[in-house]
């Protein structure tokens, strides 16, 4: 990987980082305001399906999240497991994938 | 007569650490420790000092586990029950006992472009630098590096990464490229770029805990993460 | 490596990171479920009923907010102009963490 691959990994760490910031806190709040009282499926699913915000706010989420995750990884894998290259690269790849597969069907599934 | 119970590396990469009982005194170095060693105990004991009063970094070695100028490091403060281990530094090659190969370090040091390049000549006129701007006074903040390694030898990344250029080289790469007459910015930034450079750095701040000029090479190396993300995203990189 | 301030929060906020990229997946795949409809999703939800899964639900927003103080640090450490200060950001950071996860306990 060139080191101009390399410092636009790192810009799109911190551009989805600061994404993630913004989001996480919003849906720790959210959690924390939504779970008082308990969860039923019925009460969640109602509030959450058809909701057209939510919906797009929750795919900005997961991708965020396929960008962010794999990228952080990646020098935990090189500098505590020594695992570099292309191999590697690939591997991170594959996380992104389902990353991005299984929070898009959660997305779809609760919002849709 | 109170005595220091002092373990000092032996041999290169493979040896083993030997115990010497050095006489305690109220006002003692370390590099006094293991000068007396050389000197009365053991004259085979390699190590590397000069000017003894810190200003030319030889000294460093690890005390106790950290870094350190043993010529600035009083005893009193680092020792243990009367116990002190003393190893050369960490991640350098172990030439003998507490002497370490510096090469990598300034083979690095070249590598980050960390050399000064204007682009006047004796026949131009001097530029006019104001001493007060905010670059300079960055500038003011890194540029007392006199290449001790006690930086390079506290960072974990430097010890995870072989190819990690290091704080050191990275805050002169750092000092230049705020240097309005240095003509080499954009290739210094290539140089300090990516997994070997800059972007490694994951802002420990040990560099900033033991440098003993009060250096803090992270805010240098912050500084090229900015640099290199404006050079990028303006098409200069 | 001598445990100082910046050495811990840098670990902090790897080993948050690496847990919440293991948990991840298996919380989308729990919310998936509810694609099969509420009664899956139900079905799921009763089993979250259970102490030690409540238990391990504030662990994960801990780490959450483990995460986000350390990242917070590390943008603040990298983007603002350089003062003192930023070396107790570890603090700053870690207060940030323990107030979410305390208002996510007395939320439970």
């Amino acid at each position: 990987m060139t080191f101009r691959a390399q410092t636009f990994l790192w810009v799109a760490q911190r551009a989805s980082a600061a994404v993630l910031a913004l989001c996480v806190t919003v849906h720790l709040a959210t959690m924390i305001y939504s779970i008082r009282g308990g969860l039923s499926a019925a009460e969640i699913l109602s509030r959450t399906r058809g909701s057209v915000g939510w919906f797009a706010f929750y795919a900005l989420f997961v991708l965020a999240v396929t960008v962010h995750a794999p990228i952080g990884l990646r020098p935990v894998l090189g500098e505590w497991l020594g695992w570099r290259g292309r191999s590697c690269d690939l591997f991170l790849l594959v996380v992104a994938m389902i990353l991005a597969g299984l929070g898009m069907r959660a997305v779809f599934g609760v919002f849709l | 007569m109170r005595s220091l119970q002092v373990r000092v590396w032996r041999g290169g990469a493979q040896g083993a650490f030997q115990t010497f009982e050095v006489p305690r005194h109220a006002s003692q170095t370390v590099l006094d420790v293991v000068t007396h060693i050389q000197r009365v105990l053991d004259p085979t004991l390699a190590y590397r000092f000069a000017c003894r009063v810190g200003m030319c970094g030889s000294c460093a070695m690890t005390v106790n586990g950290v870094a350190r100028w043993t010529c600035r490091t009083h005893v009193d403060k680092v020792v243990n029950k009367d116990r002190i281990e003393i190893a050369p530094l960490r991640n350098l090659p172990v030439v003998r006992d507490l002497v370490t190969d510096m090469r990598e370090f300034f083979d690095k040091w070249a590598r980050a472009k960390g050399q000064f390049r204007g682009a006047r000549s004796r026949n131009d006129d001097f530029p006019a630098l104001k001493p007060d701007t905010p670059a300079r006074a960055q500038i003011d903040a890194g540029i007392e590096c006199i290449g001790c390694a006690v930086c390079y030898s506290s960072c974990d990344v430097v010890s995870w990464n072989p190819d990690y250029l290091g704080p050191a080289a990275l805050n002169r790469a750092w000092t230049l490229v705020k240097d309005e007459r240095d003509s080499r910015k954009i290739e210094r930034l290539r140089a300090v770029a990516g997994d070997a450079g800059c972007h490694s750095c994951h802002s420990h701040m040990s560099c900033t805990e033991r440098c003993p000029k009060q250096i803090s090479p992270t805010a240098g190396i912050a500084g090229l993460k900015r640099e290199i993300a404006s050079a990028l995203l303006g098409g200069e990189l | 490596m001598s445990a100082h301030t910046g050495y811990l929060a840098f670990l902090v906020h790897r080993v948050s990171g690496v847990l919440l990229t293991l948990f991840l997946p298996v919380h989308f795949f729990a919310l998936g479920s509810a694609l099969e409809g509420a009664a899956a999703f139900d079905t799921f939800l009763a089993w979250t009923e259970r102490p030690l899964v409540k238990f391990a639900e504030w662990g994960i927003v801990l780490l959450l907010a483990a995460h986000l103080g350390g990242g917070l640090r590390v943008l603040a450490l990298e983007f603002l102009p350089w003062r003192d200060w930023q070396k107790s950001l570890a603090a700053a950071a870690a207060s940030l963490a323990l107030a979410v996860g305390l208002a996510f306990a007395l939320a439970l």
